[in-house]
């Protein structure tokens, strides 16, 4: 028999004194640290059936694993890295803070996506309020989430390498280069409004993720722009991304007029500032 | 496109040195935004120009100490770095 070759998978009890060159018998003892991948099943597989030893020849029985030595090591580490990553990220990102912003039901998202197609109608965009706290946005519709931005902003890259593909444009790298370029606009224009908002002095109570949820907001209208584009042709997308510029920048105005807490606001001085700068960067894509 | 958070980490980078480098005396002076050139008094608003003074002002400082030993390593990566 060629050294070299992989063991049977089934052998029997006679099979197990037999010294084998590339690696430790350990069906005898059973489980063992010195394990690899090929090894060969425990005793196990001798006793059971053909077609379950042939299944579970690859990987011992189902769960084998556990029970090994090792296993427990990695399970402490990976608890251990879990707990040390899990303290330092409640030190950068406020985590209970975003609970509040995927705080979300269906007919929440129905009603927003309404909203942010067709933004005219709608009578009423202040937030309500609960004894000085926002509401959760299942409860109001006019309060912002993070749900929405994000899962636009992860249907839009695939829909950006969907219509690579039909363009035969597309390899695997343009699509990690389109979300990393996306992602960079995003935080661009979060950071260029955080800086205007500094300067302009405003007094608000918009915090950087509020900002980050707004400015997630227009990837929808840029979704229904690519959709349109794919199904009409030009002439579609064009038309339906100049629809959704106009409603995302009536929006923002919107919305956004009664959060800034000065008159500069009421003139709507910043509000045309930023929903023009979406519009423009919903162009740029 | 292009533009990766790699780049958008660069040119922050570089403009954030400009701002640590730019020369208040020689420059700024002239302009007219010296950072003790008397900028509105108080109770008013400050207006636009007052917060780029002060935010101008306050990047020197902040880069003056420990920034400029982490800019210095950051330029070293970067230009090494393509």
């Amino acid at each position: 028999m060629d050294p070299a070759a992989p063991p049977p998978k089934r052998r029997g009890p006679a099979r197990l004194a037999d010294p084998r060159p590339l690696f430790e018998d350990t069906s005898a003892t059973g489980a063992s640290p010195g394990r690899g991948f090929g090894a060969p099943p425990p005793s196990a597989s001798s006793a059971s059936s053909s077609s379950s030893a042939a299944a579970s020849a690859a990987f011992g029985p189902p769960g084998a694993f556990l029970a090994e030595p090792v296993t427990s090591l990695a399970a402490a580490y990976g608890s251990s890295l879990a707990s040390h990553v899990e303290g330092n990220l409640g030190r950068w990102v406020p985590v209970s803070r975003l609970k509040y912003y995927f705080a979300v039901d269906t007919v929440y998202v129905g009603r927003k996506l309404r909203l942010l197609v067709f933004p005219f109608g709608h009578p009423d965009w202040q937030v309500r309020y609960q004894q000085d706290t926002p509401v959760a946005p299942r409860f109001d519709v006019n309060a912002p989430d993070l749900y929405i931005p994000a899962m636009a902003f992860l249907t839009y890259i695939l829909l950006a390498g969907l219509a690579l593909g039909t363009q035969n444009r597309f390899s695997p790298d343009s699509l990690g280069l389109v979300a990393s370029s996306a992602l960079a606009w995003l935080l661009l224009e979060v950071l260029s409004v955080l800086l205007s908002l500094y300067l302009v002095t405003v007094s608000t109570d918009l915090t950087p993720i509020d900002l980050l949820a707004f400015a997630g907001y227009k990837y929808v209208g840029m979704i229904v722009g690519l959709v349109a584009g794919l199904l009409l042709g030009r002439a579609g997308y064009y038309v339906a991304l100049s629809w959704c510029c106009l409603s995302i920048f009536v929006f923002m105005i919107r919305t956004l007029r009664l959060k800034l807490l000065s008159e500069a606001a009421a003139e709507g001085v910043l509000g045309p500032i930023l929903g023009g700068l979406n519009g423009i960067l919903m162009g740029i894509f | 496109m292009a533009f990766t958070l790699y780049s958008l980490l660069q040119a922050s980078l570089l403009i954030v040195n400009a701002v640590a480098v730019l020369h208040e005396e020689r420059f700024l002076r002239h302009v007219g935004w010296g950072s003790d050139q008397g900028i509105g008094g108080f109770g008013e608003e400050p207006g636009i120009k007052a917060q780029l003074t002060n935010l101008i002002r306050s990047i020197r400082t902040v880069m003056r100490g420990k920034g400029t030993i982490f800019s210095i390593i950051m330029m070293m990566i970067i230009i090494v770095i393509t």
